[in-house]
């Protein structure tokens, strides 16, 4: 059978992809948008995913500007560094760090969610609740991320500008007024306005591939971990295309 | 001659050569059976015979090649969404796996089909059928409980209430008494018993275990190889002759 053949399985699974995706946008226009559900999983995903992307985040800010320090005082540029490590950051490292670590956390949790009550028939119960699951489950689910994603980029953000600014005061002292002065200078609208941009389409990503291969759970309980592994595997491999698309865009809009 | 045309009175599932495959796999091939009001119907058949695919397509969760299926006088095939859901309030269903949600409490897992389907009834309503659903499977003090909290019987008895929160006219019952032990599994099929009279309804009951057949049972529809291999009283199956059936009650 051409099952097994590996290329055209990541056509089949592409393929279904596609119409999963397809099938979010119906349900999403039709009908009514459960609400409730919806505020409790951005509760859960924001709630989930806080500490670690904002431990992380400052970190990242803090070792970033460390490292970047001595190149720049090669240069003698080292009244740049704020400046320059806040672009970097804002733009490309921690949004993209913070997506990698809510495909891990958010993209297996609802991998794992869902494809368990997948195979215990929670899914056939729901729908013979006359409740649609697909409205109740994934268009939440994925609306959710969608919404969390951005807002945590935007905490982490905040959090590693800190942490980069203890950075720059562990070579020199800068007050912090001078600081956040010079980071405003060099930041602007087009820097944080793409990678926001960008984070809604990482949460989108991160919360259909979740709820996709939660839905298509097969085999039983073993079934649900190979679930929340694809899910982790996949919405990682997906948010650096997304990355790299957007770079290509905002290249040709020269948004720089 | 023609069988007789269904009447909603009498019959209240009415299929018709039900044909469905998965791919190669023809798993139900021109099954036939009818339910009558009131009265309780086991489904035997060994374990991949495609029992609970049968139940699943009268509830309209799988959709049949063809043939046809007439829940209270409706074409479930040819029902809108809308329609079946309001269908369903009608049909009680017990799943295989009990299928309780596990991050809702004992009490949201049975308020949910409630707010689902009669969203208009008062929460002190809603209350009261919770306590009295609960009750009538013995487990009222686990009403703040979650799932995990149970026993395999206690989930199967809160599955059920489940099931009759809405009052249904019909429950279909996929394997009630599989995986408990056999006392836990005579009581679930007391409760069977007790559920049809206390709320008059008629059940298919889907089965392999024979003491649930002899405890339950009005009549026997046994599915053998996708069709409906024979019928009848549990009593007259018992003293068949033919090999398959007799393997059954042994
Ligand atoms: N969604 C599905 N996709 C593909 N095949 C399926 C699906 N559901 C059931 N089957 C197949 O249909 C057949 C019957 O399955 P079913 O679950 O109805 O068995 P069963 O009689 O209920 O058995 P058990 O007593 O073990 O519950 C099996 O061969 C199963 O592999
Ligand atoms: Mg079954």
């Amino acid at each position: 059978m051409t099952k097994s053949n590996p290329l055209s399985k990541l056509l089949n699974e592409t393929a279904d992809l596609f119409l999963f995706f397809l099938r979010f946008f119906r349900e999403l226009t039709h009908g009514r948008m459960e609400w409730t559900e919806w505020i409790n999983q951005c509760f859960y995903i924001g709630n989930r995913s806080l500490v670690l992307v904002s431990i992380t985040g400052f970190i990242i800010g803090l070792v970033i500007t460390i490292q970047s320090h001595p190149s720049m005082a090669a240069f003698g540029a080292e009244s740049w560094l704020p400046s320059v490590v806040s672009v970097s950051l804002v733009r490309e490292i921690v949004p993209v760090i913070t997506a990698l670590i809510c495909a891990g956390k958010i993209g297996s949790g609802i991998g794992a969610e869902i494809g368990s009550m997948k195979v215990t028939e929670q899914i056939d119960a729901m729908e013979v609740s006359g409740t649609n699951p697909y409205k109740y489950l994934v268009v939440t689910r994925v609306l959710a991320a969608m919404f969390m994603v951005p807002l945590l980029v935007v905490i982490s953000d905040t959090i590693g500008l800190y942490g980069a600014y203890l950075g720059v005061n562990m070579k020199q002292a800068v007050s912090f007024s001078l600081y956040t002065h010079q980071i405003f200078m060099k930041l602007t609208y087009s820097d944080v306005v793409p990678s926001i941009v960008k984070s809604f389409f990482f949460g989108f990503a991160i919360g259909l591939i979740g709820c996709f291969k939660g839905f298509n759970t097969r085999n039983g309980t073993q079934g649900v971990g190979a679930a929340a592994n694809s899910a982790v595997v996949m919405a990682t491999f997906v948010v650096f295309i997304i990355d790299l698309v957007a770079a290509q865009i905002a290249d040709i809009f020269s948004i720089t | 001659m023609m069988a007789e045309k269904t009447t909603y009175n009498d019959v209240v599932i009415d299929v018709r050569d039900l044909c469905k495959a998965f791919g190669e796999n023809h798993v139900l091939q021109d099954f036939s059976m009818q339910l009558h009001k009131g009265e309780n119907v086991v489904v035997l058949g060994r374990s991949g015979s495609g029992k609970s695919v049968f139940i699943k397509c009268i509830i309209g969760l799988l959709e049949a090649d063809s043939g046809s299926i007439a829940v209270l006088g409706k074409e479930v095939m040819d029902l809108d969404q809308h329609l079946l859901d309001q269908l369903r309030v009608d049909v009680g269903f017990l799943f295989q796996s009990n299928a309780l949600y596990d991050s809702m409490t004992v009490r949201e897992n049975l308020e949910f089909p409630l707010r689902r389907h009669m969203s208009g009834i008062s929460s002190v309503d809603r209350d009261e059928r919770v306590m009295r659903a609960l009750t009538d499977v013995g487990l009222a003090f686990t009403v703040d409980m979650l799932p995990e909290e149970l026993s395999g019987g206690m989930k199967k008895r809160v599955a059920l209430a489940r099931a009759l929160i809405l009052q249904p006219k019909i429950i279909l019952y996929d394997e009630p008494t599989t995986g408990l032990d056999p006392i836990t599994a005579r009581e679930i099929n007391e409760l069977i018993l007790q559920v049809q009279k206390l709320y008059n309804t008629s059940s298919i009951i889907i089965s392999h275990d024979m003491n649930c057949v002899r405890q339950t049972a009005n009549r026997v529809v046994l599915l053998i190889d996708g069709k409906c291999y024979a019928e009848g009283s549990p009593d007259i199956l018992e003293k068949s002759n033919d090999p398959f059936v007799h393997a059954f009650f042994d």
